[in-house]
């Protein structure tokens, strides 16, 4: 169910450096309503960055982001933080607020964010916990007593709570064992469906990439080098992209490995 | 001679950007204080933790500073047979000098570290980026309930350790050097003026927001995990401390300077 006619995600030309590197190099690319597009790409090849450029956690130095074809580069902050009503963002390393109770960490967009009653939010909290496969005797835990997947749990919940249009998962599954990788590939997919999400996904684990995508695009040297449907990878013909899926040390990505 | 130069410009400048760094980072988050939404809970959480919290350590440093300050102006004072001074002395100092001085040195310590500490480690584990995510300013949400309570509270703490200040210049002055208390308590209040208590609750409004504001400051911008938040840590300690003492001359000199 994808329009480009009107891409909900349209980044051009966006460079960003950090000091003499240069992260992002004229980058393009877009993301259409309702779809589920993942970036994968070596460490260190600038797909946070993108993300967070596109969230406005970061100021490119030049290019456009536009959201449902207005221009956010330089929103003034009230605008921003409007803006953000329509973005949820799945953390790498989960950033559960530790001082919160778990449905506090939820329902806390819900409460701060849009104003709203703490028992009508904890109610909608209890509920995204349930759809994620907790029960709510979690929600009275901190989230120092939680194990790494539940905190994942936790933070998709969070993200889904307040029901945006755009979700961002940044290495959903990155630190998980396989099974429980597994398991929460298999939420992005449910919870993305129930809201009708666009959502927008960074890892390098193949296996996550082809379960929850639509369409992957391969970022590499600053710039998207090959985009396509998520059925298209094996055989893309884009060197690039096959030595990362098939994780061969020779080809045209070269390490940078220097002797100590 | 212009490598030279060039080092102290260079650290000149460098002077100069962390200072419009700092006081963008104060405005920003005081211009939040003007449009809704406002989070009194967060406030008050952070009263108690500054006020409450600190009421131990602060009121133990209080007492045996005014202790030593009666026994030290007893033994001075009684080569020019000036002993009658020692309760007006330790009133006057407490009031002025130490209560502030000594109770924002303490806060300094125990609050401003564990301010940076808490919201350097939000930053390095992205919770200052969740929050912006979740639609909440972190300046207004962080920041500026630490900036208020500061202000609010380090006066009223100030006040506690003035009175047990007194009490324990007091309590040496009556128990081990012989005074007459009421003789002690009535040369206590005859020299001391409102202004006395006024500037040192003025200084401790001061100390309050600057212990906050370096705390906020440096856990804010710190960077690179656990080592970059402990020098947070240890940047906000020690700049608070250099401030308190510097502004607490400043405004010694504004209101007692000719």
């Amino acid at each position: 169910m994808t329009d480009m006619a009107l891409p909900k995600i349209s980044v051009r030309g966006l460079r960003k450096s950090f000091g003499r590197n240069r992260v992002l190099d004229n980058l393009d690319i877009d993301c259409a309503t309702g779809e589920s597009l993942v970036i994968i790409g070596g460490s260190g090849t600038g797909k946070s960055v993108l993300v967070k450029c596109i969230l406005g956690l970061l100021q490119p130095e030049a290019g456009s982001i536009r959201i449902d074809g207005v221009e956010t580069t330089g929103l003034r902050r009230a605008a921003r933080e409007s803006l953000m009503q329509k973005f949820g963002m799945l953390f790498q390393g989960s950033a559960l607020f530790d001082s919160l109770r778990v449905w506090e960490n939820v329902a806390f967009g819900l409460i701060q964010g849009r104003g709203m009653e703490r028992k009508e939010a904890e109610k909608i909290a209890l509920a995204k916990l349930a759809a994620v496969g907790l029960g709510p005797e979690v929600g009275e835990l901190r989230p120092a007593e939680l194990s790494g997947g539940m905190q994942k749990r936790v933070a998709l919940a969070r993200a889904i709570a307040a029901e945006p249009e755009i979700i961002f998962f940044d290495e959903p599954t990155t630190g998980l064992d396989p099974i429980m990788g597994d398991v929460i590939n298999d939420l992005i997919v449910k919870s993305v469906r129930e809201v009708g999400a666009t959502a927008v996904s960074i890892t390098h684990d193949m296996a996550s990439a082809r379960k929850i995508a639509d369409r992957i695009a391969m970022l590499h040297g600053g710039r998207i080098v090959w985009i396509g449907s998520a059925t298209e990878i094996d055989c893309s013909g884009n060197p690039y992209v096959d030595q990362f899926i098939n994780g061969r040390a020779d080809g045209p990505i070269q390490m940078q490995i220097r002797a100590a | 001679m212009l490598t030279f130069l060039a080092t102290i410009g260079a650290a000149f400048l460098a002077f100069l950007a962390a200072t419009g760094r700092l006081v963008m980072f104060a405005g920003l988050s005081l211009a939040t204080a003007f449009s809704p939404p406002i989070y009194p809970r967060a406030i008050l959480r952070e009263m108690v933790n500054i006020g409450y919290f600190s009421l131990p350590v602060v009121g133990l440093t209080a007492i045996f500073t005014g202790m030593v300050l009666a026994l030290q102006s007893y033994t001075g004072f009684s080569r020019f047979a000036a002993e009658g001074a020692v309760a007006t002395v330790v009133v006057l100092s407490v009031t002025r000098e130490l209560g502030p001085v000594i109770t924002g040195l303490m806060v300094a310590g125990r609050v401003g570290a564990a301010m940076a500490a808490e919201i350097g480690t939000m930053r390095v584990t992205d919770q200052i980026d969740a929050l912006t995510t979740l639609s909440t300013d972190p300046l207004r949400y962080l920041v500026l309930p630490r900036l208020l309570a500061g202000l609010i509270t380090l006066p009223m703490l100030v006040l506690v350790a003035d009175i047990i200040g007194v009490f324990g210049g007091y309590l040496v002055g009556v128990y081990r050097l012989g005074f007459n208390p009421e003789a002690y308590l009535n040369r206590t209040q005859q020299y001391l003026e409102t202004n006395d208590v006024v500037s040192g609750l003025v200084k401790a409004a001061v100390f309050g927001f600057v212990i906050a504001l370096m705390g906020c400051y440096h856990g804010y911008y710190s960077r690179g995990g656990a080592q970059g938040v402990g020098q947070a840590t240890t940047h906000a300690v020690v700049s608070a401390s250099v401030l308190i003492l510097v502004l607490n001359y400043l405004i010694t000199a504004a209101f007692f300077g000719r």
